[in-house]
């Protein structure tokens, strides 16, 4: 049967990984490559690189290092961060990303989603939706965009769907009351979601222990589920994770 | 013109670098082209023939591009591997878009049921995406060779194939009903996964088409 994935998320800025930074470690420090080519031998079964760039004049630099990366490393390597038009999606893919994560542009134009996934397909377009919880709303999780910052008034379950209906072929949904956390993941946001709409679902945001994993999958029904600091700080290997996961009846490459 | 070991016909249609870095990865001293020109994939020794998005628009393109019948001549005596869309286009018609296929094989194209449980009684997601198990039918093939029955591969993908001639299908795997992932026949091997993207597995399978010498 299908299994259920790990994917190790990468933070990059100005072509360096930062998130990847393990201080005891510095000789991976920054190198994107190695560190990719790193969770590729401990089993990762797909990569994600968030483009973090504040200033868009560096911003081009992410496309070197999807070059490189998918030059040595073949599984697949979704990338998101700063994507605001279809010709952003174009030179991602031809990079060598596989599937390409558009967040707040999505919000503000959402036409981008339905034509990104007709020109290119909806295998390569994923919806990365960061969601928080609300009060004195008539829905219980709304959408927010900019890293956080800002509260568009849309109902995350209902956005989740009309996304799918546009041609989104994948969900990345981030609990921002979660993420950085380490309590682990908004399960009753993933599982809504993931009850909601026919396309497979990330969950990310709040990992903290290996436990958290499985949460994701048994009680959020999550496809896949995306971490960064527990792999990045070395407190856990993919491996590790995997074979938890299996001991808890839950299906690993 | 300089030889072309291996061409992978483009026909507009998504990313195919990964599939050309694969094959330069696993055939450092093969020349591998990335071709939308009908008579450099006349001249190659090997056809890759891969494919994203909605087989309406792959037939569009592999129309617009006159590669119809370039693709057709290739597949009936090179080594031929088809990857996903490519895989389906070989058949006579998909229910994505009610598209015409290339009709070289017999049989069509389905789209998953929507509301598939597993056995846990948990929802399985269309389109199917991830890494799940192949099983060989025909484990003799040399493109099977060096890779375990049941090793995982990566797949995404809505729409399988179903050949009117079983004897075609060389590999399987579930979702949870069993569908073809593989087909054979003589010197084509056709496959619903993409071993561009399944690591060492993957990585495998292409090193055999490159070594593949097919009895026509």
């Amino acid at each position: 049967m299908l299994a259920k994935r790990i994917i190790p998320c990468l933070d990059v800025t100005d072509g360096r990984v930062v998130k990847g930074i393990n201080f005891l470690e510095l000789r991976d420090a920054g190198d994107p490559v190695e560190i990719a080519r790193r969770y590729d031998e401990q089993g990762a079964d797909e990569l994600t690189f968030l483009d973090i760039t504040a200033s868009s004049d560096n911003r081009g630099l992410i496309l070197h290092i999807i070059e490189q990366v998918a030059s040595q490393v073949f599984i697949p390597l979704t990338v998101g961060g700063g994507v605001r038009e279809v010709e952003d999606v174009r030179r991602l893919l031809n990079a060598g990303a596989d599937k390409v994560s558009i967040n707040t542009t999505a919000v503000l134009n959402p036409q981008v989603v339905a034509d990104a996934a007709s020109r290119f397909g909806s295998q390569c377009i994923v919806v990365a939706i960061d969601a928080k919880k609300v009060d004195n709303q008539p829905h219980e999780w709304e959408v927010f965009t900019h890293g956080g910052r800002k509260a568009t008034g849309l109902d995350a379950v209902k956005w989740a769907e009309y996304m799918a209906s546009l041609g989104a072929g994948e969900l990345l949904v981030t609990s921002m009351d979660r993420d950085g956390t380490k309590i682990g993941f908004n399960n009753p946001l993933n599982r809504a979601i993931s009850d909601a709409v026919e396309v497979p679902i990330i969950a990310s945001g709040g990992v903290g222990n290996l436990q958290h994993l499985v949460d994701g999958i048994k009680l959020g029904g999550a496809d896949a589920v995306l971490a960064a600091s527990i792999f990045h700080y070395g407190e856990y290997t993919v491996q590790q994770a995997k074979a938890y996961m299996q001991q808890h009846g839950i299906e690993v490459r | 013109m300089n030889k072309i070991d291996i061409a992978v016909i483009d026909y507009g249609m998504g990313n195919l670098r990964s599939v050309a870095k694969a094959l330069e990865h696993v055939a450092p001293d093969k020349s591998v082209v990335v071709t939308s020109d009908p008579a450099e994939v006349a001249q190659a020794e090997r056809i890759v023939f891969p494919g994203q998005g909605a087989m309406p628009d792959c037939m569009r393109e592999l129309d617009a591009r006159g590669l119809r019948e370039t693709v057709l001549d290739a597949a009936k005596k090179k080594p031929f591997l088809g990857i996903c869309i490519g895989l389906q286009m070989l058949f006579d018609e998909s229910e994505e878009g009610n598209a015409k296929g290339l009709g070289f094989l017999e049989g069509s194209v389905k789209r998953f049921p929507s509301e598939m449980k597993d056995s846990h009684g948990d929802k399985l997601k269309v389109p199917h995406m991830g890494w799940n198990q192949v099983y060989q039918q025909d484990s003799s093939h040399p493109m099977w060779q060096g890779i375990a029955d049941g090793e995982r591969f990566y797949y995404v993908h809505s729409y399988y194939v179903q050949a009117d001639d079983g004897a075609i299908s060389s590999g399987y795997s579930d979702y949870p009903q069993r569908f073809t992932s593989a087909i054979a026949t003589k010197n084509v091997f056709a496959v619903q996964f993409h071993p561009e993207k399944s690591a060492a597995a993957g990585l495998q399978l292409l090193r055999n088409f490159v070594n593949w010498t097919p009895t026509l």
